[in-house]
């Protein structure tokens, strides 16, 4: 004992030799590469993204800044353009915005629903009724495009909202979510609940959606993320520009010049930044609901 | 505040097993009940058809003069407090108490005063704006006692509600709600597998067993003169010693020779003896000769186990006794031993 107590002051005026820790070295070079890796075409568009249309096609894409940044963005996002020259990137970003957020909204109150008349009603076939939902993970859109394009054109729902939005909105996923997190709610709080005099439709709005609101914002930004993105669907049901996406957007920039001119290609990467902006933000906003929806329950 | 009657009420899940055999009682207005019984005894099932959560398969149950059988939970006008509490996680202690009354249209006014009323009267006052999650488990509990009596209910039921808090506010709870009901006077059922809680609390206990009432007395009854040797050996810690013995042609009961007990006239065949280990006392005289093999310290008594004629047995001593191991000789303190039919249990 004496002899710890007296060497104590000596080990703090000799700062001992650290050892380099290799394997943290490793670890961060990992991390250090996997960003840039990540990072880097991003960055790259932003930059290409301040030089003019001829200077790109020239010389490929640009690390330096340019100079035509803002016209360029401004260009994209006010002036009018496409075939027709009725839509602009304010336009298109709208639309953007309107699908993603209509889908994710949609798929979470579809997905609550079904769950909860899943875990909470004593239905016949309730579970065989849930595997067939779940088995329409098996198939997606694309291999089910054509019946949903016939359904939707019979409807007339082309070049509408609704048709963008409807037919991609039963979820699975959500529903799968929902229900795993449904079934971990305590038994007993139904109980009180029931005591308490609330009927089913007050069981799930005063009780249910709130304790849920984790998961609902983790299931938000899964499926805005994902709505934002849809290509396929609105390339095939929307044909007036006045309803195209960003996603569509870029590319259209791209097509519609390339008979006479030099794509602009400046521009198309300025809508491509635009792009990636919304989801970052949503899941910058929703990172910490997010990750407690997915893990963890405040129950 | 009511009465409540149960009348041959049985209970037979869909896959056939019978978790309560037709049960009936009733239980007067303002009467404290406890209902213990080892886990899986169907106490709970039997509080939760009286709650209305689970159907009731036949019999009826009355609350007050009105058959509920068929009436939504919601409607009895009964308040009941669950072994995790079950308050609403995402509201306040002030919303948890008054969702009941929101739920009935009370007004916001109405809803208010009750719920200061309640938060007076548990000391709750000061965590009104708290969620539970910030709450220790002793509030919690008082948390969920206040939302079941800011309802004016008729009746109580609570479902274990104190075994998931410590010992010591275990204790302190008991009190409170036993203080709590008598104030109110509003009848209560309380479910409990502890029977110390049974005895300590219980205006009359209700002891089951495999879905069926073993006995129904008050706590002095139950531990004075147990109906069956489940009783005997349920209520009372350490529990009731039970010998095995044999009614001889003198008509006592003779466990091995040299050994034996009064047994009542009637008594015949093989009886188990029961005696209580603090009913007896070491005594220099005593005719009863244990060998002690453990001695369990206690505090203000202690617990001596060993053999007594061949078989387990177990006397509780005062602290100031000196014991060692070995061999004592015993004597019974005061009243007669219990004998019980040892096939059927049934107290004779």
């Amino acid at each position: 004992m004496i002899d710890i107590t007296t060497a104590t002051p000596n080990a703090a005026t000799i700062t001992p030799k650290r050892r380099f820790k290799w394997n943290v070295a490793l670890d961060h070079l990992v991390l250090i590469v996997g960003s840039l890796f990540m990072i880097l075409p991003v960055l790259l568009a932003f930059t290409t993204a301040s030089h003019d249309a001829v200077t790109i096609h020239r010389e490929g894409l640009q690390l330096k800044m340019g100079d035509q940044l803002g016209v360029n963005f401004q260009k994209a996002m006010f002036e009018k353009g496409g075939f027709t020259d009725t839509v602009d990137g304010m336009r298109m970003l709208t639309n953007s915005f309107i699908l993603g957020i209509g889908f994710a909204v949609g798929k979470i109150i579809i997905g609550m629903m079904a769950a909860y008349a899943i875990v909470y009603f004593r239905l016949r076939f309730a579970s065989f009724a849930f595997w067939i939902i779940f088995t329409t993970l098996l198939l997606p859109l694309e291999v089910r495009i054509l019946p949903s394009y016939e359904v939707i054109q019979g409807l007339g729902l082309t070049n509408t909202y609704t048709g963008l939005i409807v037919p991609l909105i039963a979820s699975a996923t959500a529903t799968f979510f929902f229900r795993q997190f449904f079934r971990s709610v305590p038994e007993e709080l139904v109980e009180a609940s029931r005591i308490d005099g609330a009927g089913p439709v007050k069981f799930f709005i005063d009780i249910l959606v709130p304790l849920s609101r984790t998961m609902i914002a983790a299931m938000f930004i899964i499926m805005f993320v994902f709505g934002w993105n849809q290509y396929l669907w609105p390339t095939l049901i929307t044909t007036e520009e006045s309803f195209f996406t960003l996603v569509r957007g870029i590319k259209q920039i791209v097509i519609s010049y390339t008979d006479a001119q030099i794509p602009e290609h400046g521009q198309a990467l300025a809508l491509a930044f635009v792009a990636i902006v919304p989801p970052v933000l949503v899941v910058i906003f929703f990172q910490s609901w997010f990750v407690k929806g997915l893990t963890e329950s405040d129950k | 505040m009511a009465k409540v009657t149960l009348d041959g009420i049985r209970k037979v899940y869909p896959n056939g097993f019978e978790a309560v055999k037709p049960s009936s009682f009733d239980i007067p207005d303002g009467e404290f009940v406890v209902l213990v019984g080892p886990s899986g005894c169907g106490k709970s099932t039997l509080l939760r058809m009286i709650a209305g959560l689970e159907d009731i398969s036949e019999g009826a149950l009355s609350i007050g003069d009105r058959v509920v059988n068929d009436v939504d939970p919601a409607d009895r006008n009964i308040a009941m407090v669950f072994q995790n509490y079950a308050l609403y996680p995402h509201m306040t202690v002030a919303k948890n108490m008054g969702y009941g009354l929101k739920n009935r249209g009370v007004s916001k006014a109405e809803i208010e005063r009750k719920v200061a009323e309640a938060a007076e009267m548990l000391d709750l006052s000061a965590l009104l704006d708290r969620r539970p999650s910030q709450l220790s488990g002793g509030q919690r509990q008082r948390v969920a006692m206040g939302r079941a009596i800011v309802r004016n209910p008729d009746l109580f039921l609570f479902d274990e509600p104190l075994s998931n808090l410590d010992a010591k506010l275990r204790n302190q709870m008991r009190i409170e709600i036993r203080a709590l009901q008598r104030r109110l006077g509003v009848t209560a059922i309380y479910v409990t597998h502890d029977q110390v809680e049974a005895m300590t609390m219980a205006d009359r206990i209700i002891v089951l067993n495999g879905g069926v009432i073993e006995q129904i007395g008050t706590p002095t009854e139950i531990y004075e003169n147990p109906a069956s040797t489940f009783v005997a050996g349920f209520m009372g810690a350490p529990p009731m010693n039970l010998l095995k013995a044999k009614v001889n042609g003198a008509g006592t009961a003779e466990v091995t020779e040299g050994l034996s007990f009064p047994a009542p006239a009637g008594a015949s065949g093989d009886v188990l003896v029961g005696i209580r280990p603090e009913d007896l006392e070491i005594a220099e005289d005593g005719d009863m000769q244990m060998e002690v093999k453990i001695v369990e310290e206690l505090g203000a008594n202690r617990l001596l186990h060993g053999d007594l004629g061949g078989q387990e047995f177990s006397v509780s001593v005062p602290k100031q006794q000196e014991v060692t191991e070995g061999q004592i000789a015993l004597r019974i303190k005061s009243g007669e031993p219990h004998v019980f039919d040892a096939n059927s249990g049934r107290r004779l």
